[in-house]
């Protein structure tokens, strides 16, 4: 039965991966012209002749001038055999730019949202369970603070923090030695070091809407017949709470995976342009306005792909938690 | 007091049972801003070793709470005010066997709700079932996990013994199949499956008193049958004490040795079955007995009303009504099969009378109501709707432009009083809409009009400002009423209109439709799980089982001389309020084909 859900869900994703590609295609072509325009009007604003002799040709080479559909489905079948085309702007195969940045997106992402569960698990519980105590108060204060306040407002704070009273500049995820460095285990303990302070940036505001998400959620499972039913067979209160109450107000919280990965990722963009992060927030925003669009339009299906992915995991996470969900 | 009771009471038999829970003097308190509220109030009960002491009440009478509070799981921010709760463990077989005989009394309402002393005692000594079994089990546990549990929080088995003794219980409660049963999910299992799980687990550790909340409340007839008949039979072979709070004076009579009448937190009545259903000393008690054997029989009122105008014209003509629902569509599977909810079912209204449809859940009297009001596409048969001016017409198939004068003549109420009625809206708004809605009145001459209703129902005209909150189930019910007859319908679909109320309310709600009918001149399809109330208020009855009609008749000639087997069965398992007439064990279930 499970087994039967999970692949059925898997084969789900298929058709909505092709829908994001095709998506993320459509994207990158919507802009009035291409690469080569945009292009030329470099070198024409830099004062350098435009051959359009020599324009046509690279057009022809890149097959801009096909219709739609035959473009992308070299693309595709490029992306399919791990090829994702030429960037135009950085003259070099867009796998051997994107990986690296994509890597620590992801890494970025999955360690605030591990931080965000290790917050907003035992609040969220804390303060259902203290309804309407200090405690409770504090976290909802907070709560509301980190839910208001902007990501990138809280980077520039931390960030002038770090510079007057620590003398540390706090932007980037490597120290300058290793910036060029190849991965070792030395990298790896200095991207740790520098990580913790995106991740804290990024994970306020869904750490706090995660509690409020917790706590609303519990209080409504807190007081339901099954509640009772289990102290009257004589549970202790804290193998109780974990074991009905909190086991049920977990399922939207394994929900929010879905929606909250692709949030970060997106959200991530601003932060890290402050914190002059190396992820691929920037490199896309560089690469869209450039209309670089091979190398665009790889982060643009990553990220989808990543959020269709996210979804499927969440589903089967659910389907594990929830009997309920996999006998529909 | 109870001494003397007793002593009137076949003396022997108290004696030989010993007492094994005592409640003395409880009283529980509710503080909230407003002051303290006090649910129970000075309790006292007893309860012996195989003998089953009903407590009966109704709402907010304070007897589940007195249950929980014996356990000390009171909801916050509850807590015991006065009073003991005293367990003789030595009276019990299991504490006898611990103490070697030795007198152990413990005093649970001592103990600290959350403290390791408490807990031993809960589902160890004292375990307790409740009113709606698919709330009161995990939804995402399996029936097994939580017996399994129940059993290793107080005995000290293995993993496999425990799943042994689990699969032995279902077995016990007469789940078939107990071997895979005990790996399946609540929602697997319908009603009455849940409630047998709800015991097995209660049974786990073998408890010496067994308190039962509202056990059957929530069940069909047939499975309320089988379930009290479990309850009883476990019973005698355990040797537990059984409380059973219950509002429903007919189980009372099936059930119970001892009976405590409770009301507003206080017992007003106490003592033997038979003392209590034939010498009734309180008020209260009489006026409940009385409430119940009214309902057992034809109202007099409707009597009078039928023989002085009798029944007309039919108004309705329902001919081979059929509805389907289909199947789920899946992807990737075959498309579940789908549901016949009413199958080809022909029935006719006539002019000024009120026709009974009586079935339980799932029979397709809902989905016939429903049917009727027109809330349903993809009808197979004819809906003929006789109008003021003799012209039929077809309901089926008509637009719904031509509909709705006819939205006009049939109206509905509701089972649910409380969630049939927007809370944000007054009173006026929600008596008032529907004439406002179909232009006929406005501004003043509305509210004059809504006035009227409301006297018409027996309301207060000041009520019209109230949100519905202000009101209690009965006022509400009338609320509903008045709704529905304020744009002057022909025919009323009830809907289960007085399973929501309590016994009292009931016969007061059915004589006000009475009343109404003949004032106005209506005429009713009464929709009830309920034989009482339907043989109290209804002309015929049509009985339905999985979408048919299986018999129609006379109500009086179905419930004293039932034609189909499954009108039999029925029949039999409903409990009447009369314990020299215990008769569930003489009932029969209706196998199709048999």
């Amino acid at each position: 039965m499970l087994l039967a859900f999970i692949v059925r869900r898997i084969l789900w994703t298929v058709p909505f991966l092709i829908a994001v590609s095709l998506v993320s295609f459509a994207l990158i072509q919507a802009p009035p012209g291409d690469y080569l325009t945009s292009f030329a009007a470099t070198l024409a604003a830099s004062g350098d002749e435009v051959d359009q002799g020599r324009l046509e040709a690279l057009r022809e080479r890149y097959g801009l001038d096909q219709p739609f559909l035959v473009q992308y489905w070299r693309w595709i079948s490029g992306v399919l055999q791990g090829d994702f085309g030429i960037s135009f702007e950085w003259q070099q195969p867009v796998a051997n730019l994107i990986w690296e940045r994509m890597g620590l997106s992801v890494c970025l992402a999955l360690g605030t949202l591990l931080f965000t569960w290790a917050v907003a698990f035992p609040v969220g519980i804390y303060s259902a369970v203290r309804k309407y105590s200090i405690g409770d108060y504090v976290a909802t204060t907070f709560g509301f603070i980190g839910l208001a306040t902007p990501n990138f407002l809280i980077a520039l704070v931390l960030m002038y923090i770090g510079v007057i009273y620590f003398g540390s500049d706090v932007s980037g995820l490597f120290s300058e030695e290793y910036q060029n460095a190849p991965w070792s285990w030395g990298k790896v303990l200095d991207l740790l070091a520098h990580l913790w302070i995106p991740v804290i940036i990024l994970g306020t505001s869904s750490s706090a809407s995660l509690i409020r998400i917790m706590r609303a959620n519990l209080l409504d499972e807190l007081h339901k017949p099954y509640v009772v039913t289990a102290r009257a067979k004589g549970l202790s209160e804290f193998t109780l709470l974990m074991r009905y109450p909190v086991r049920l107000a977990l399922n939207p919280f394994v929900s929010t995976i879905g929606w909250a990965f692709p949030q970060l990722i997106s959200g991530a963009v601003i932060t890290a342009f402050v914190l002059s992060l190396p992820t691929s927030g920037p490199l896309l925003l560089q690469a869209l306005l450039a209309q670089d669009m091979y190398l665009a339009g790889a982060f643009i299906l990553l990220l989808c792909s990543l959020t269709v992915v996210g979804m499927l995991v969440s589903d089967i996470l659910l389907a594990l938690i929830d009997p309920r969900v996999r006998y529909q | 007091m109870p001494d003397t009771m007793q002593a009137a009471w076949s003396p022997g038999e108290a004696e030989a049972a010993p007492v094994v829970l005592e409640v003395q003097g409880l009283a529980v308190d509710f503080p909230s801003r407003r002051g303290v509220f006090r649910a129970v109030d000075g309790v006292d009960l007893v309860l012996r070793s195989g003998r089953t002491l009903a407590v009966v009440g109704e709402s907010g009478s304070g007897k589940s709470v007195t249950a929980r509070a014996i356990l000390q799981i009171l909801d916050q921010p509850g807590r015991i005010a006065a009073g003991r709760v005293l367990l003789h463990r030595h009276h019990t077989t299991k504490g006898a066997a611990a103490s070697g005989g030795a007198e152990e009394v413990v005093e649970l309402s001592a103990l600290a709700p959350r403290s390791a002393a408490i807990r031993a005692i809960r589902g160890r000594d004292i375990a307790m079932i409740f009113q709606e079994p698919m709330s009161s089990l995990s939804p995402v546990h399996t029936i097994g996990a939580q017996i399994i549990e129940a059993i290793r929080l107080h005995d000290r088995l293995g993993k496999r013994a425990a799943r042994e003794r689990a699969i032995d219980l279902l077995r016990q409660v007469e789940i078939p199949r107990p071997e895979t049963a005990v790996d399946r999910y609540t929602f697997e299992f319908s009603g009455g499956m849940r409630q047998r799980a709800m015991i097995a687990m209660a049974l786990a550790c073998n408890p010496s008193v067994l308190i039962a909340d509202e056990p059957t409340t929530a069940l069909d007839v047939t499975t309320q049958a089988e379930i009290l008949d479990l309850i009883r039979r476990l019973q005698a072979s355990h040797g537990m004490a059984v409380m059973l709070i219950t509002h429903d004076m007919g189980v009372v009579a099936e059930m119970a040795d001892e009976v405590a009448v409770m009301r507003h937190g206080q017992v007003v009545e106490r003592g033997p079955i038979l003392d209590v259903f034939e010498r009734p000393q309180h008020d209260y008690t009489r006026m409940l007995l009385g409430a119940v054997r009214a309902l057992d029989r034809p109202s007099p009122r409707r009597l009078a009303m039928r023989a002085a105008n009798p029944p007309g014209a039919p108004l309705l003509r329902i001919e081979a009504l059929r509805k389907v629902f289909p199947g789920q569509r899946r992807i990737f599977r075959a498309a579940a099969p789908p549901v016949i909810a009413v199958d080809d079912v022909t029935l006719e209204l006539r002019a000024g009378e009120t026709l009974g449809v009586v079935g339980e859940s799932g029979s397709g009297k809902t989905t016939l109501g429903r049917c009727v009001m027109g809330l349903f596409d993809g009808l197979g048969g004819r809906i003929e709707y006789v109008g003021r001016d003799g012209s039929q017409t077809n309901l089926l198939g008509l637009r719904e432009s031509a509909l709705r004068p006819l939205r006009r003549e049939i109206r509905m109420v509701f089972q649910d009083p409380f969630s049939s009625l927007n809370p944000r809206m007054t009173v006026e708004q929600i008596i008032g809409e529907p004439m406002l809605v179909n232009g006929m009145l406005s501004g003043a001459a509305l509210q004059r009009r809504v006035a009227e209703l409301l006297e018409m129902v027996g309301l207060p005209a000041t009520a019209m400002e109230r949100y519905p909150h202000a009101f209690s189930g009965g006022q509400r019910q009338r609320i509903g009423i008045a709704r529905a007859i304020a744009l002057d319908p022909r025919v009323i679909v009830a809907d289960e209109p007085t399973s929501a109320l309590d016994v009292s309310l009931r016969s007061q709600v059915l004589d006000l439709l009475l009343d109404l009918q003949q004032r106005l001149g209506l005429s009713f399809i009464f929709i009830s799980h309920d034989i009482g109330v339907i043989r109290y208020f209804c002309d015929r009855v049509a009985v339905m089982y999985r979408g048919k009609v299986v018999e129609i008749g006379e109500t009086e000639a179905v419930c004293t001389a039932p034609q189909h087997a499954y009108t039999r069965a029925l029949l039999s398992a409903v409990p009447h309020p009369d314990p020299r007439r215990r008769g569930l064990s003489g009932r029969h279930r209706y196998t199709e084909g048999a």
